[in-house]
């Protein structure tokens, strides 16, 4: 019998029950209550990579709330993915705390800004850290843009504000970044890899 | 790596040096175990500290930290003295046999072409003969004493194990050992493969330790090979993507460099880089660079890019100097720097000498912080007491923290150390009003080019012109940037051989960067990822891992760059005649008319065996380099130089040059360098197996199982310090001091060298003032300020400091 490894945990998960029930003398069709099943069985499974080191594991997020408009899914467990070719369902210990990361209680959830001098965070919505950032921009840019060189070559370069890129964020975000830096004339562009 | 983690089981003989695999990448270092247990293989570990890669390993010798080097050239020295490496592949693969400048000369530490007012050299004399038509000379029988592989023997001649072990303070039967083991795989059916990490790169002479072993692989014959190549392993998810992307001062996409001043025209930008032939019959992959870079700026500007404007070469920023962090943040510490934003990146944790780096910080006017988590570098205006003491109501930056949403929280595509490009999906969302970086970079941009059209401004004709073709211009999506990146056809490309037919047509994603035009008829944002998202769906979702071969090529999944090639140099792999030097890792052959294989052929699909084309093919002459040409910054060879902060306070080889003369050095931090005499040990920093970086310490898991900072030393020291296991110790650098507990162990011994004892002090790196663990230190106060001297990259891992009871 072929048995991918979903019906090999609902096999286990029914033996299980059945074997329970059983032992507890109780005939099937008295049986009014059910043993707990498996979490993982009701869990929406979401392909990932591991965000951590450059082997690359294949993990599996699992995650309850199937996706409806009205349902919002939260992770729960994570584990290897065991298809994944290099690690093979394994994790190591960084990547075993995984689910820790997501719901650290050190996750930023509001834009806030820090005022010169000041000792606080205050909140401030997407529109205005928008705005106020876009003007922190333009009044630089305009003031120290140069569009020449001392030897009147045109190199149209912004070399007041630096631009450091995440190692960790996806290709397709690094690829609007490559494109929003450069745009706007950017030459202190790095990442981790110089590090 | 130029081959993968699960090629790593098809080798006879690991090398782990400068790495920890077993603690840094535990799962890769799994298929080191895989080819110590299938494969028979051995497994040597050379390193300061007996780290648990060392435990698990079947020869361990220690090494002092930034020696590296020395020992290598050692190895070099053996190799061509006992006349144990593979001589046909040396002679057809590599440029041994070719003929260098008669005025090229080393001499007391230093090339040819030395200014020392400058610290560069000029490279001039760092080059081939050419013949009458501008190939480079050879001489087969290898007797002209300005073959590449005479010089190499004279250059390397001085590294007796005598001088190993007088540098290195590596045991001469123990450096014995990892030569012959080495010489071993010269055999053709043998193979090394060297798994390294920041223990090479974090030095002030990082680049050349990793280009020695690139020269053992080249004449052991094992580039190219399965079980053999050069094996970064890499220390981040993305950071093997973010640099293929060009995410680096002067680079763009695909490894194509950013014009500068000095190419003012595209004419004169196109004629540098795109590179001409040294050999006759050479493939040289090179000359196709104008159809990547046209490419390139058709995805950046659209329509905007025509022949007419040279396709917006005006519109890209042109350097006068590279602007690395280092660079930079030495502008900012002088208050030349106004605005700087940081993405996922931590800079007061992960930037030497930390106080300089707050310093600077706090003199910008304003800082974005673009995170998902709370980092020390959005929190650095607060006072921490002893881990950072300033004072908060004196720092003018304005800072605004962003909330990003993080990996499990969006789909995309990351690239591992093997090249693989691997799509993962979207499980949640984020945490609060998180959102994406694409969302986060389209809000600014979109608002500051409303202004531009509002206001004018100065030079908006770039922020006009940029590509913005996303259904919805406020989330470009990432299938729809990942497609951008693929590139596609702009017009019906044509098929020269089939008059009629087409390769692709107009709108069409391109299978792959063979197809890429020089005349704005293809885009492609990144070349070297063209092949990525094709007609037939997007390659890197691919999930099927069977691996017929046997040799874990498994091409069905995921996508590597280039062209879903496995292993690069292949062609290497195969005799010049065509033959594999090892049947039993035949990756590649030729069926008559091409090259087929069991992975994707890295050659000229339908050049015969026996042709005068060699194997690599990046290369104008088509060769290996065991001479480095003019594309290394302090020599063609690499030397031995002392870190900046030596325990010896001399070059034993040559005591008017210490240490790298080429290695850039700012006033100021000149002055923060210490001195033996005060700070009598060597340091290192690493990772622990628990922790990545400064991300897990605000995982809980992580924060339970390395609660607390701590440093290691070695008993003697200890005992001379009167240290005992768990006492709190004070660590102090020139830079500034950590407090942390002591780890007393029997893995860090100290060391004969120079005819004096060099102790070990162990520093990881996990700890700040922010996260789930105990509050700690951050490890770099210590570290200083001065970098590799081809890619600036910090000397974390070679520096001095004192130790004493707190």
């Amino acid at each position: 019998m072929q048995v991918n490894r979903r019906q090999f945990f609902k096999l286990c998960a029914g033996g299980m029950a059945g074997s329970t029930i059983a032992t507890l003398g109780l005939l099937p069709e008295k049986a009014m209550a059910d043993v707990r099943s498996y979490k993982l069985m009701r869990a929406s499974e979401t392909r990932n990579t591991c965000p951590y080191c450059s082997v690359g594991c294949g993990i599996l997020m699992y995650s309850l709330g199937d996706g409806a408009k009205n349902a919002k899914s939260e992770i729960f467990h994570i584990e290897g993915d065991p298809d994944h070719p290099v690690n093979r369902g394994a994790l190591c210990p960084k990547g075993a705390g995984l689910v820790d990361f997501i719901h650290s209680p050190n996750r930023l959830k509001y834009p806030e800004v820090r005022e010169a001098g000041s000792n606080e965070w205050k909140r401030l919505s997407w529109d205005e850290a928008f705005t106020r950032i876009a003007k922190h921009i333009k009044q630089d840019r305009d003031a120290n843009f140069t569009e020449k060189n001392a030897d009147g070559v045109t190199v149209n370069r912004w070399l007041s504000t630096g631009f450091l890129a995440a190692s960790a964020s996806s290709n397709e975000a690094g690829w609007l970044t490559h494109k929003f830096t450069r745009s706007l004339g950017m030459l202190a562009v790095d990442n981790q890899a110089r590090v | 790596m130029t081959n993968h983690w699960v090629d790593i089981k098809n080798a006879n003989l690991i090398v782990v040096m400068g790495g920890n695999a077993a603690e840094a990448h535990p799962v890769g270092f799994r298929w080191a175990i895989e080819a110590k247990t299938r494969n028979k293989a051995k497994l040597l570990v050379i390193d300061p500290r007996f780290t648990r890669t060392a435990s698990v390993a079947d020869f361990y010798a220690p090494i002092r930290t930034g020696t590296d080097i020395t020992l290598l050239s050692g190895v070099i020295r053996y190799l061509l003295e006992t006349g144990k490496y593979n001589k046909e592949y040396t002679l057809a693969y590599t440029n041994a046999a070719l003929l260098v400048h008669p005025g090229f000369s080393f001499e007391d530490g230093l090339f040819s072409g030395y200014d020392a007012d400058k610290r560069k050299y000029d490279k001039s004399t760092w080059a081939y003969q050419l013949d009458e038509k501008g190939m480079a000379k050879r001489d087969d029988s290898l007797s002209d004493p300005r073959c590449v592989i005479n010089l190499l023997k004279q250059h390397v001649s001085r590294y007796t194990a005598d001088v190993v072990a007088n540098i290195c303070g590596t045991p001469k039967e123990a450096f014995q050992a990892i030569c012959e083991h080495l010489a071993e795989t010269s055999a053709p059916d043998k193979t090394t493969s060297f798994l390294y990490a920041l223990g090479w790169t974090q030095h002030s002479i990082g680049a050349q330790n990793i280009r020695t072993m690139a020269m053992i692989q080249l004449l052991l014959g094992n580039m190219g090979m399965a079980g053999g190549g050069i094996n970064a392993l890499r220390g981040h998810s993305n950071i093997q993507g973010l640099t293929d992307l060009g995410l680096l001062s002067t680079n763009l996409p695909g490894y194509m460099t950013m014009p500068s001043e000095k190419e003012p025209t595209l004419d004169s930008y196109l004629t540098k880089y795109t590179s001409k032939p040294l050999a006759d019959g050479q493939m040289n992959y090179w000359q196709n660079y104008p159809k990547f870079f046209v490419s390139f700026m058709k995805s950046m500007w659209g329509d905007k890019a025509t022949a007419d404007n040279n396709w917006g070469y005006d519109l890209l920023p042109k350097w006068d100097k590279g602007y690395d962090v280092l660079q930079y943040f030495e502008l900012m510490h002088q208050g030349k720097v106004n605005g700087y934003f940081c993405q996922g990146f931590n800079p007061v944790a992960s930037f030497p000498n930390k106080n300089k780096i707050v310093a600077s910080l706090s003199r910008l006017k304003f800082l974005v912080i673009m995170d998902p988590l709370t980092t020390e570098t959005s929190t650095f205006w607060q006072n921490h007491g002893e881990q950072n003491d300033v004072k908060t109501a004196d720092i003018k930056t304005e800072v605004f923290r962003l909330p990003t949403t993080c990996f499990a929280e969006e789909d995309g595509s990351i690239v591992n150390s093997g090249r693989w490009l691997q799509w993962h999906w979207k499980g949640a969302e984020g945490p609060g009003q998180a959102l994406t970086d694409p969302q986060i970079l389209a809000g600014i941009f979109l608002k500051l080019k409303a202004m531009y059209a509002k206001d004018g401004g100065t030079f908006p004709d770039a922020i006009n012109s940029l590509s913005w073709a996303y259904g919805d211009p406020h989330e470009p999506k990432p299938e729809e940037l990942a497609k951008e990146l693929n590139g596609k056809a702009l017009a019906d490309l044509p098929d020269p051989k089939n008059p009629g037919q087409f390769l692709a047509k107009k709108g069409e994603l391109l299978p792959g960067f063979a197809l890429l035009q020089a005349d704005g008829s293809t885009a492609s944002g990144c070349w070297i990822f063209a092949g990525s998202w094709t007609q037939a769906g997007n390659q890197m979702a691919r999930r099927d891992n069977s691996d017929p071969s046997g040799l874990g090529n498994t091409l069905g999944w995921a996508w590597a760059w280039p062209a879903n090639r496995r292993i690069l140099y292949n062609r290497a792999s195969c005799k010049p005649d065509g033959t594999p030097w090892d049947k039993k890792r035949t990756l590649i052959k030729w069926n008559g008319e091409k090259w087929v294989g069991v992975d994707v052929p890295d050659f000229k699909a339908d050049e015969p065996p026996g042709s005068a084309m060699a194997p690599f093919i990046m290369q104008p002459e088509g060769l290996g380099r065991l001479f480095a040409l003019d594309k290394m910054a302090e020599g063609p060879f690499p030397e031995h130089y002392e870190p900046f902060e030596t325990p010896l306070g001399t070059n034993p080889l040559h005591p008017k040059v210490i240490s790298n003369p080429a290695a850039r050095l700012f006033k100021g931090d000149k002055e923060q360098l210490g001195q033996h005499q005060q700070f009598p040990y060597a340091a290192t920093t690493y990772r622990l197996t628990e922790h990545f970086h400064y991300w897990t310490k605000h995982a809980r898991l992580n924060a339970i199982m390395q609660p607390e900072q701590f440093v290691e030393i070695g008993e003697e020291l200890a005992k001379e310090k009167g240290i005992a296991h768990g006492d709190l110790v004070k660590v102090s650098s020139q830079r500034g001091y950590i407090k942390a507990k002591a780890v007393v162990t029997k893995r860090i011994k100290a060391l004969k060298v120079n005819g004096q004892s060099v102790h070990h002090v162990g520093i990881p790196i996990h700890w700040g003032f922010e996260g789930l663990t105990k509050k700690g230190f951050i490890a770099n106060t210590l570290t200083p300020f001065v970098g590799d001297a081809n890619t600036q990259t910090p000397e974390f891992k070679s520096f001095l400091v004192n130790v004493e009871k707190a």
